[in-house]
């Protein structure tokens, strides 16, 4: 595996009215497994279904029925566990998690506290080239989603829409290793590519596909290394949870307030008591939803409906060997590879998609030149007019044709910029665009000898100017380039305008 | 043709397929019989039109030659097992106008087999009883009597209504369900056979749920025979019940040779119980002295955790059972309270499950929430599991050492008067399934049979305690018993 150096950033740091204060931050995303059918039974998991039309008898948890566990979601999970070097674990257990809610049917998730599926792993944060942060996984458990109560349909009336009840999660669980609010955020941007590449989650996170708990304390500078030389969490604040986001502007506006708040109450000789927060993004703030005592009894006890999760190994290999190359990988090899900045290979790799396409557009190109195309204006372009790579106009094939035209000398950057536009808005191939319309530039030195004597001729105070300084010579060799509608080769007249003027 | 109903299973089929009466024929004598049986109140669902629909059905494959295993034969259906378009209501006021819109896979395997259903039995609310003093109903009647004396009794529970309706030959058997002795118990207390199969043999897929690491369902019957004709159609391997083992199920029927000669049968000294009455201790040994007599080796044996038993039944099945239970909160189906203006949803779960279950469920679920509850969880539920466990090597200890079945009575005493235990402390209840929850804590098959009657003519049960999945051994060792014990003694009807 090629990996790129990198530094650890530096972690944010609050001043308060006394102290500085750092942040110390977990994360638990909750992110749906791609699938088409739910978790323990074989509902459909599509999205925007009509109410209540994606439930069967074990979604309403009708008397007797009993859960299934979906084979492709465990596999899921472990391809994501694989994704994110982690450990699998063969033996695991599902646990019922008991509490009411009319959108819980069964009055308990199933879930799996004391035996995850995936144990330790990894997830290196990006920040900016050459600085990420390692954030380590605690672990990677299954478990089902809840359904939706709607309480604004009707004032005296609440709604239950159970499409959603049973579809499979994954909740992923960092150890408090993010240092920031910019580094939650890039820790999810990066979580979600990482699923993403996997195709083990779509990582809609409007849809509600991709959520997080984020939890937040504040300590003063220097207790966080105590805690991670002797892993004690008594060196940290109390923490606070801040429940089910889905934005990543939310993530960071909601970290930035608690992260004040706490640090409001210490510095007035408060105490920080442990509860769980919503973030309120109309008012920008979190607002307690139910403090320590207030919490649940979850009264977990492993599902007698369920057999302990077994796995063989070679089934999980099997799963290992068809990993697709993921996202700092690609990065790496891009550098190497094709010669990339960082900065540039993090950009064609943000998704699959582009990188792929940007790997057809380059082959056999230059890869340097391939990355500025894409980036610079097939990227621009495509943001401009609201597209996805995926709908791109210009197909990888269209824009490698088009780099190799300049590659060969047979246009210039400019004349591409032309050809790129008549390719994108009309389409067609950009070889035979070259030649029907004329568009190849000029290489004959002659003619283009021509040309130049013709502008020395027509402006001979210009002439002396230049050859007094001889910086002017560009004047000539833009007049030259004007002369023959941008299509002589630069290069070939500026050598021709140097030699005429005696330069 | 009189007393049709009063026939075994193994005698209808064979005299079906002989066409020495149809099928319809049969389940019209049982309906009769039902009908005029409401003073034993062991249906409370009756359902004559699917009965004669079904036994016209089975009359057609009869008169094709292409008669199943069950083909025409009248059964009762605990009211536990969901029965399609039929309700279903666990005896318990919380499912009150519960309709299933599915069938449960052992009663579809039963009708499937061409069986013929009468209706739905009585029961203890959500199986949790052991006298069917629980059900939303009312009790079932056991139709013995002591003697001359009419009290009524228990017919046990919480298959009551079950073993009320085949004791009384109301249908020729009837399905039961077994979580810590609800098959076992109420058969030795009227007369009948009630085999508990390997936990994992029959599914539970649409089987209400009391406790889903001990339920399984089972056959009730007037014979070891029909029990064995009965299982084998009942029990297989079930995708959609994860504990549903994949086995081949075998030939039960062809298994009962009576032939125990060299079999060793384990008498555990753990079970010789401090005041257990003297007419059960009698009986047990004469049962073993029956299959000693039959050529089988008795010999002494030591199931050293026995004591712990109970009480680690009574922490892990209302454990379970609590959060079984919770999806009755009356937002979907069955009972929901009639709010006050301002309730709101809490007030909606406490005052439904207030109404809609019953005290004995209610005192479950509180026990089963707090043995669950932070800080109690290890002191209770999690070393109830380790016991468990414990009670599970005890037998595995016994059946390594060559022992093939285990003889035990039934349960420490005959039917108890209805009413007689209502004033007496919960635990008095729960010692009725004494001999009987350590086979639903360790998942082995045990089958009781009847074996002998007290002074006041009440049948008792000896129970046999078997190999997992090895049932068709277990009914062969019952088999043999049952011939030895020869009861055919039947209740007089008064009813």
């Amino acid at each position: 595996m090629l990996d790129l150096t990198y530094e650890t950033p530096k972690p944010k740091v609050i001043a308060g009215a006394k102290h500085d204060w750092e942040l110390v931050i977990g994360m638990e995303v909750h992110a749906q497994i791609a699938t088409k059918a739910k978790l323990f039974s074989g509902a459909s998991t599509e999205f925007g279904a009509e109410p209540n039309s994606n439930v069967s008898f074990v979604d309403a948890a009708m008397p007797g029925m009993l859960p299934v566990v979906n084979e492709f979601c465990v596999e899921q999970a472990v391809r994501t566990g694989l994704g994110l070097k982690a450990q699998i674990n063969l033996t695991s257990a599902f646990d019922r998690k008991n509490y009411f809610y009319p959108d819980l049917p069964q009055g308990y998730q199933i879930s799996q506290l004391y035996h995850p599926l995936v144990g330790e792993g990894e997830i290196l944060v990006d920040m900016q080239p050459g600085i990420a942060r390692l954030v380590r996984i605690e672990r990677i458990h299954v478990e089902q989603d809840a359904g939706k109560s709607i309480h604004d349909m009707d004032p005296a009336m609440s709604f239950v829409d159970l499409n959603r009840t049973g579809v499979a999660l994954m909740e992923i669980v960092s150890r408090p290793d993010i240092r920031g609010p910019e580094e939650a955020a890039a820790y999810v941007t990066k979580l979600r590519q990482i699923l993403r590449y996997l195709g083990t989650c779509d990582g809609n996170m409007q849809n509600g596909n991709l959520r997080a708990d984020v939890n937040v304390s504040i300590c003063r500078p220097g207790a966080y290394e105590k805690y991670q030389e002797t892993q004690d969490f008594s060196h940290l604040g109390t923490r606070c949870e801040i429940k089910n986001m889905n934005s990543m502007r939310f993530i960071q506006a909601a970290i930035d307030y608690e992260a004040r708040r706490q640090i409001a109450i210490l510095e007035a000789g408060g105490k920080v008591d442990q509860e769980t927060r919503l973030y309120d993004p109309d008012k920008g703030e979190t607002r307690s939803m139910r403090s320590k005592e207030e919490a649940h009894d979850y009264r977990y006890f492993p599902d007698p409906d369920l057999l302990p999760l077994e796995l063989e190994q070679s089934w999980v290999d099997n799963i290992a060997a068809t990993l697709p190359e993921l996202p700092d990988a690609k990065k790496a090899r891009f550098v190497k590879d094709f010669g990339l900045s960082e900065y540039d290979a993090s950009v064609l790799t943000a998704d699959v998609d582009s990188a792929d396409y940007f790997e057809k557009v380059a082959e056999g190109r230059d890869g340097k030149m391939a990355a500025n195309w894409v980036i610079n204006e097939l990227f621009g372009r495509l943001k401009k007019e609201g597209h996805d790579i995926t709908s791109s106009p210009v197909s990888p094939e269209q824009l490698s044709a088009i780099i190799g035209l300049i590659q060969k000398g047979d246009i210039s950057g400019k004349i591409a910029k032309d050809l790129f536009e008549i390719v994108y808005s009309e389409g067609g191939n950009p070889e035979e665009i070259v030649e029907t319309r004329g568009m190849k530039q000029v290489t004959d030195t002659g003619a283009i000898e021509t040309a130049v004597d013709e502008v020395i001729a027509a402006n001979p105070a210009q002439v002396e100017k230049a050859r007094a300084n001889p910086k002017l010579a560009g004047w000539f060799v833009g007049q030259v380039m004007k002369a023959t509608g941008g299509k002589a080769n630069p290069k070939a007249v500026n050598e021709i305008v140097a030699a005429k003027l005696g330069l | 043709m009189t007393d049709l109903n009063k026939l075994t299973l193994a005698e209808a089929r064979d005299q079906l397929r002989a066409k020495e009466f149809t099928s319809v024929e049969l389940t019209q004598a049982c309906l009769d019989a039902v009908e005029a049986s409401s003073a034993l109140n062991a249906f409370v669902h009756n359902t004559p039109e699917i009965a004669i629909a079904q036994a016209e059905a089975a009359d057609a494959r009869l008169a094709s030659g292409d008669a199943p295993a069950m083909c025409g034969l009248p059964l009762g259906i605990k009211d536990l097992f969901c029965t399609k378009g039929v309700p279903s209501q666990a005896a318990s006021r919380i499912l009150q106008g519960f309709l299933p819109e599915y069938e449960s896979t052992v009663t579809q395997n039963l009708f499937d087999a061409g069986a013929v259903m009468l209706g739905k039995l009585n029961m203890d609310e959500f199986a949790m009883g052991s006298s069917n003093e629980t059900s939303v109903y009312g009790n079932a009647v056991n139709p013995w009597r002591r003697g001359n004396d009419d009290t009524p009794l228990t017919p046990g529970g919480s298959s009551g209504g079950s073993a009320s309706a085949v004791a009384a030959d109301l249908c020729l058997a009837a399905t039961g369900t077994d979580t810590g002795g609800s098959i076992r118990q109420p058969a030795a207390f009227t007369g009948i056979t009630g085999i508990k199969p390997t936990y994992g043999r029959c599914s539970r897929w649409g089987v209400v749920a009391f406790a889903s690491s001990l339920d399984q369902a089972g056959p009730m019957t007037k014979s070891v025979r029909d029990s064995a004709i009965m299982l084998e159609t009942m029990c297989g391997h079930d995708p959609k019940d994860s504990t549903s083992a994949n086995l081949p199920v075998p030939n039960f029927e062809a298994m009962l040779t009576g032939d125990i000669r060299g079999k060793v049968i384990g008498i555990p000294k753990e079970y010789r119980l401090d005041g257990m009455p003297e007419e059960i201790g009698a009986l047990w040994d004469d049962g073993i002295a029956m299959l000693k007599a039959a050529g089988a080796e008795i010999r002494e044996i030591s199931l050293p955790h026995t004591k712990y038993a109970l009480p680690t039944y009574y922490v892990i099945a209302p454990a379970e059972a609590s959060s079984n239970l919770a999806r009755y909160d009356g937002v979907r189906y069955g009972h929901r309270a009639t709010l006050a203006q301002g309730d709101g949803i809490t007030e909606m779960y406490e005052k439904t499950r207030a109404e809609g279950f019953g005290h004995e469920v209610q005192r479950r679920v509180m026990v089963g929430t707090y043995v669950l509850s932070a800080g109690f969880y290890d002191a209770y539920y999690n070393r109830a599991r380790k016991v468990r466990t414990l009670i599970k090597q005890d037998f595995e200890a016994v059946f390594e050492a060559g022992v093939d079945a285990i003889l035990t009575p039934a349960t420490p005493s005959a039917a108890f008067g209805l009413g007689e235990m209502s004033e007496a402390d919960p635990i008095q209840m729960y010692l009725n399934d004494v001999f009987t929850v350590t086979v639903n804590l360790a998942g082995l098959p045990g089958i009781s049979v009847p074996a002998g009657q007290n002074k006041q003519g009440l049948p008792l049960g000896l129970q046999l305690i078997g190999r997992p999945w090895e049932e068709g051994d277990l009914l062969n060792t019952a088999y043999a018993l049952e011939q030895a014990a020869g009861f055919d003694a039947k209740p007089g009807k008064w009813w």
